[in-house]
């Protein structure tokens, strides 16, 4: 096609060439995540709404049923918020992967999905760049919520290292969910069945140790609870944060006497089974 | 370009779980030719768009694009086509021309560059002055040609558009056929589906009828509308008592025998000279003194055409979407 006068493209295309093909899938990834925050620039109002719902959540439960809680047997409301708070970071984490199931799925509803595909770029970019927006996205998530958290005199009692550990630890659990997140967004038709998920984020999110302990559960639900993923990361970061009266309630459930470990393992478990799921129904896409 | 044809295929075949796609589509476009692909909804058009485009994996037959194979090359093949699918893909939460850098850097091109392209391609398509507003705002056919802008970052040899003006409204159609019309004649080759004969006929050099993932015609548009037949010259009365009397009328100013629509007052015949016979029968109708509802010329719609085109033995089945077609074959009013 020499007679190409198309808008004179002086660009030399070897550079595509030039550079291994990982730093070119960086770079993509990359370009992916500045969209993302564009995003995040463009519409702060967007922004706003989504940090919104887990402070309304904090207040709420703090103020509203934390002041009838008794979950360290020094009387309702006593030491609520530094029960409530990890459980609310841990929450926030799980239920974060909704998010990352609308985007995809909006991806793929408008034609994105398909223009990248059509595009020479890396083809793993649009997946590894959503996961790297997504964790940098949970990260400052994290901290308008410790921000709200210090606020109404939620305080870490762990040291420095562990309370640092404690938020790599919701990370990690934010990142394994994130292809949960992936899978889904791209089983799911559109996004308006993307918000239905709900139905089943809630029960993730509340039949958990987030914010009653298992113990105080009925027995056959008390153990779902132990056993969520999103329970081992509360009662592991509530550990790691030094929170008092954990130790009021003996563990009834031998996750609950391992929840480091859990909240180390279960993101691990979770990741490997929908990793693949994930790569796999992306490139059924080209079916 | 080691092969001539900028796209060719042959014997292309796919089956969804229920519904078989493609029958055995061939294809042959000739490098910096416009070519339309028509057709009805579910005609398959799509499907051969998205497996040219290296979206979709044929279950049999060959394609390539550019020289390169769309399934073994696929790579090659994505850095010489641009795409633009039936849904807008830009990003409505950036603007214009962060669109553009955007797709610029994705495509590989260094930071300034990509930039420049940006610059240069809102030119290309008349967006400057809404370059720093999200493509949210805009009207159709300005969404349409960020769309296209985004599809021409490397200037691809061939350009794939599936349904680009569907949806849009006359003069959306109207500013997105100018720039298909600027980029073909600057030597792009451009693969197009469309539905609208109207459309094919603007756009396109050749134009492949495909039905029922088959292909059953190809012709230049001049050709395709000769086989599908003349314009037809439908008169309709304002009372139906007069219908005879009309029909007589109309059969002497254009000499051949009419037939009649009892039922909607309506006379409809051939005509080779549309506009003249149009005219005169305007003219004499006015001058007997006869009130009509209704006189125009009108093209054979897309189910008459098919039917035509297949010789009867294969009418446009029996599917949802035909209480449309007929429409969108007459002209746009």
């Amino acid at each position: 096609m020499t007679q190409t006068t198309m808008p004179s493209f002086s660009g030399s295309r070897t550079s595509e060439t030039a550079g291994s093909g990982l730093i070119w899938s960086l770079r993509d990834c990359w370009t992916i995540v500045l969209q993302e925050f564009t995003h995040l620039l463009r519409q702060p109002s967007t922004f706003a709404w989504q940090i919104g719902f887990p402070v309304v959540m904090v207040l709420m439960f703090v103020y509203v049923f934390g002041s009838a809680m008794d979950v360290t047997g020094q009387g309702a409301g006593e030491g609520y918020v530094d029960f409530a708070m990890p459980g609310m970071f841990a929450m926030t984490m799980a239920l974060g992967f909704m998010d990352t199931a609308y985007a995809v799925t909006h991806n793929k509803e408008k034609g994105f999905m398909d223009r990248f595909r059509s595009m020479p770029m890396s083809g793993s970019a649009p997946v590894t760049g959503r996961a790297v927006a997504d964790v940098i996205r949970a990260a400052i998530d994290l901290a308008v919520i410790a921000g709200v958290a210090l606020l109404i005199g939620w305080r870490s009692g762990g040291s420095i290292g562990a309370t640092l550990l404690a938020f790599l630890l919701l990370l990690w659990l934010r990142l394994a969910l994130i292809f949960v997140g992936i899978f889904l967004g791209l089983s799911i038709k559109n996004t308006e069945t993307a918000g239905s998920l709900f139905a089943v984020a809630f029960p993730l999110g509340f039949i958990s140790a987030v914010f009653t302990p298992p113990e105080m559960m009925p027995g056959w639900l008390g153990a779902i609870a132990a056993w969520n993923p999103v329970s081992s990361t509360a009662t592991a970061i509530r550990e790691l944060f030094a929170t008092p009266g954990i130790d009021y309630l003996e563990p009834a459930y031998w996750i609950d006497g391992h929840a480091l470990a859990g909240a180390i393992i279960w993101p691990a478990v979770i990741m490997a089974i929908f990793l693949p799921l994930a790569v796999r129904q992306f490139k059924s896409l080209s079916r | 370009m080691p092969s001539e044809l900028a796209v060719e295929a042959e014997g292309l075949t796919k089956t969804y779980k229920e519904k078989v796609a493609l029958d055995g589509v061939d294809l042959a476009v000739p490098g910096g030719t416009v070519h339309g692909l028509l057709g009805p909804n579910g005609a398959g058009k799509t499907t051969a768009v998205r497996i040219l485009a290296t979206l979709t994996i044929p279950d049999g037959g060959r394609a390539s694009v550019a020289g390169h194979d769309v399934v073994s090359q696929s790579r090659q093949v994505r850095r010489s086509i641009g795409l633009t699918g039936q849904q807008t893909a830009v990003d409505d939460l950036m603007t214009a021309r962060q669109n553009l850098t955007m797709f610029g850097r994705l495509f590989r091109l260094p930071k300034a560059q990509a930039r420049r392209r940006a610059e240069e391609l809102l030119e290309l398509f008349s967006l400057e002055e809404a370059a720093d507003r999200s493509p949210k705002r805009f009207s159709g056919g300005m969404r349409r040609r960020l769309d296209l802008a985004a599809s021409m970052i490397l200037a691809p040899q061939v350009l794939f558009l599936d349904e680009p003006t569907t949806g849009l409204d006359p003069a959306g159609r109207r500013e997105v056929w100018e720039a298909v019309e600027n980029l073909a004649a600057q030597g792009t080759t451009v693969l197009l589906t469309t539905h609208y004969l109207d459309e094919a006929d603007k756009l396109c050099d050749r134009i492949s009828v495909i039905d029922h993932g088959k292909n059953f015609v190809e012709d230049t548009p001049a050709g395709l509308k000769r086989r599908i037949g003349e314009e037809r010259l439908e008169v309709v009365a304002a009372d139906p008592a007069e219908l005879n009397r009309l029909a007589e009328l109309v059969r002497s100013v254009v000499g051949v025998e009419v037939s009649t629509d009892d039922s909607q007052a309506r006379i409809s015949v051939p005509v080779p000279d549309g506009v003249g016979a149009l005219t005169s029968a305007a003219a004499e109708i006015r001058a007997q003194g006869l009130a009509i509802a209704d006189i125009g010329l009108r093209r054979p719609t897309l189910d008459e055409a098919f039917l035509h085109l297949t010789g009867g033995s294969q009418a446009v089945g029996p599917q949802p979407s035909q209480p449309n077609t007929p429409k969108t074959l007459e002209e746009t009013r």
